[in-house]
């Protein structure tokens, strides 16, 4: 076993079990997620694909504990997750993080430690040394001093995933990580979340490319409120069940061009 | 210097600088919010607050005061929530048509209740007029303040940067928000006395506003609008004696300068400097 390899493994993946059974989610009337029911374990990437409104950054949500599940559970390690778990950690859509906000890298990334200090806990020896190892873990240690803004794209998804790894985060709930990354910065963070999922964390991700998709993931998901397939990605993600997922949404796409061809001759 | 002798003196500038440095230091968590306006709403609401705690109470005391403007804060804030539920007003409209309501509501009722204050007193404070009870209960909701914000800074700062990624990290992101929401209504009637409550916005917005065109250190924008604060608050009263005008006034105006000079040569983010890159 190498030095590096986190202690939640895939050698012993069957302790670590994350198990999702008839998952049911509300938005006030509207039905937003129902019947998901899925399992997996340390050592995977999951994606979670749909058409939009389909509930993928929902489920994320429910899965972290952020909207409240009005049917179902969730089981990690055997126990269930009543609200959240310390060992999972949900990273926003870039857009949605105010990368104005005046906070350096490592101030970003100190902030993972907040399961371990609590409300007022001192910022301890240890505390500091996990922040230092994941710096050094995602190659940020020459920009720890930077404020997030002057970041690239991929490097601000990396400072995230490096407060998840000081957080001591198994379970990384990742929302489009790779949406408006471009080819290289793209293929990096690919890589790293391969890295990360082979050192035994589990990494579940929204993810709108289909192309890509079973490149980038061992297993996905395909749901559109219901779930519609779950299992290998290159199976799961199947032209028929493309077709059952998206076959109304692309039948709509297709005829708005038409439309404007017409009126163009 | 005599005027430093006289005990009016003596009061005003311990006031300017308790109150300069509470709200300044509480700036930060305002300018990290991202709504300075929605600030300026709420302290409009103080008016018909208070005169809401003085019509259930019949007296005027810190707590009828700081009890009716929770209320009315509520009331505004929350009943703003509610109209834009409906998706056609926007939360911003529907607030400002609410409290734009309650504020001329409170301007319409004062007159008719028996307190010795003149509205313009409320609107714009007399920090010459404070006494010696006013200094301590401005010194004690000052410290408390700053006490509680440091104790929970972590959790504060957690859930104003970015609410979900600390909501999955177990910290209660709701009671601190509501915790935030208190905590700024305290410090604006705090500063009532001083400086009323139009001019209150301003010690509450422009000391961190200043500061955060200076740094990209958390910690300094606290510590650093308190100082801006307090020293600017200060300063406001000395210059209000030999210009001959009211200290508030003043204060709020030296707090806007020093943030449009901030904003001009600041070697990072001034204008001058973007303008050179």
């Amino acid at each position: 076993m190498t030095q590096n390899h986190h202690d939640c493994c895939a050698h012993h993946a069957h302790h670590h079990e994350l198990v999702i059974s008839s998952l049911r989610v509300h938005y006030r009337k509207t039905l937003a997620l129902d019947h998901i029911s899925f399992a997996t374990s340390c050592g995977n990437r999951v994606a979670l694909v749909g058409p939009n409104g389909a509930g993928k950054s929902t489920l994320l949500k429910a899965i972290a504990g952020l909207v409240p599940r009005s049917g179902g559970s969730i089981l990690w390690r055997g126990s269930p997750v009543k609200r959240w778990s310390r060992e999972f950690a949900y990273l926003p859509q870039r857009e949605e993080v105010d990368w104005s906000f005046p906070i350096t890298v490592r101030g970003l990334v100190e902030m993972g430690r907040y399961p371990q200090t609590g409300l007022w806990g001192k910022f301890r020896e240890e505390d500091a040394t996990a922040v230092d190892k994941a710096l050094a873990d995602l190659n940020l240690e020459s920009l720890q001093h930077r404020q997030i803004r002057e970041l690239s794209g991929g490097q601000q998804q990396r400072a995230f995933l490096a407060r998840a790894l000081a957080q001591e985060a198994h379970v990384l709930l990742l929302d489009e990580p790779f949406t408006g990354l471009d080819r290289n910065a793209s293929r990096q963070l690919g890589d790293l979340l391969g890295k990360l999922a082979h050192e035994g964390r589990l990494v579940i991700a929204s993810h709108h490319d289909l192309a890509t998709a079973p490149q980038l993931f061992d297993e996905a998901l395909l749901l559109s409120t219901q779930p519609i397939a779950f299992g290998p990605a290159a199976e799961a993600l199947s032209e028929e069940n493309l077709d059952r997922a998206f076959g109304q949404i692309c039948d709509l796409q297709d005829r708005a061009p038409t439309v404007v061809a017409n009126a163009s001759l | 210097m005599d005027l430093l002798s006289n005990p009016f003196y003596q009061r005003a500038l311990a006031a300017a600088l308790l109150i300069g440095f509470a709200n300044g230091f509480f700036s930060g968590f305002v300018v990290l919010r991202r709504n300075a306006l929605s600030v300026s709403a709420l302290s409009h609401t103080m008016l018909p607050g208070i005169t809401l705690g003085i019509l259930m109470t019949g007296a005027l005391t810190q707590a009828s005061a700081f009890l009716g403007a929770l209320f009315a804060a509520l009331m505004v804030g929350l009943g703003s929530v509610a109209v834009a539920r409906g998706n056609r007003v926007a939360q911003g409209t529907a607030l400002a048509v609410i409290y734009t309501s309650a504020f001329a509501a409170g301007v319409a009722i004062l007159p008719r209740l028996d307190t010795r204050q003149e509205l313009e007193h409320w609107l714009f404070g007399d920090i010459t007029a404070v006494g010696n009870s006013d200094l301590w209960v401005a010194f004690a909701i000052g410290s408390f303040t700053l006490l509680v914000a440091n104790l929970l800074m972590r959790p504060l700062l957690l859930t104003l940067f970015e609410p979900n990624v600390a909501a999955a990290q177990g910290v209660p992101v709701r009671t601190m928000q509501y915790f935030l929401f208190a905590l700024l209504v305290l410090s604006l009637v705090a500063s009532l006395q001083a400086v009323g409550c139009v001019l209150s916005v301003g010690m509450l917005v422009a000391p961190a506003a200043t500061v955060s065109l200076l740094t990209d250190k958390t910690h300094a924008l606290f510590w650093g609008g308190g100082a801006v604060g307090a020293l600017g608050a200060a300063a406001g009263v000395f210059l209000s004696s030999s210009l001959g005008m009211a200290p508030g006034p003043v204060i709020v105006m030296l707090l806007g300068i020093l943030f449009l000079l901030a904003w001009i040569f600041s070697p990072r983010y001034g204008a001058i400097a973007l303008h050179r890159r």
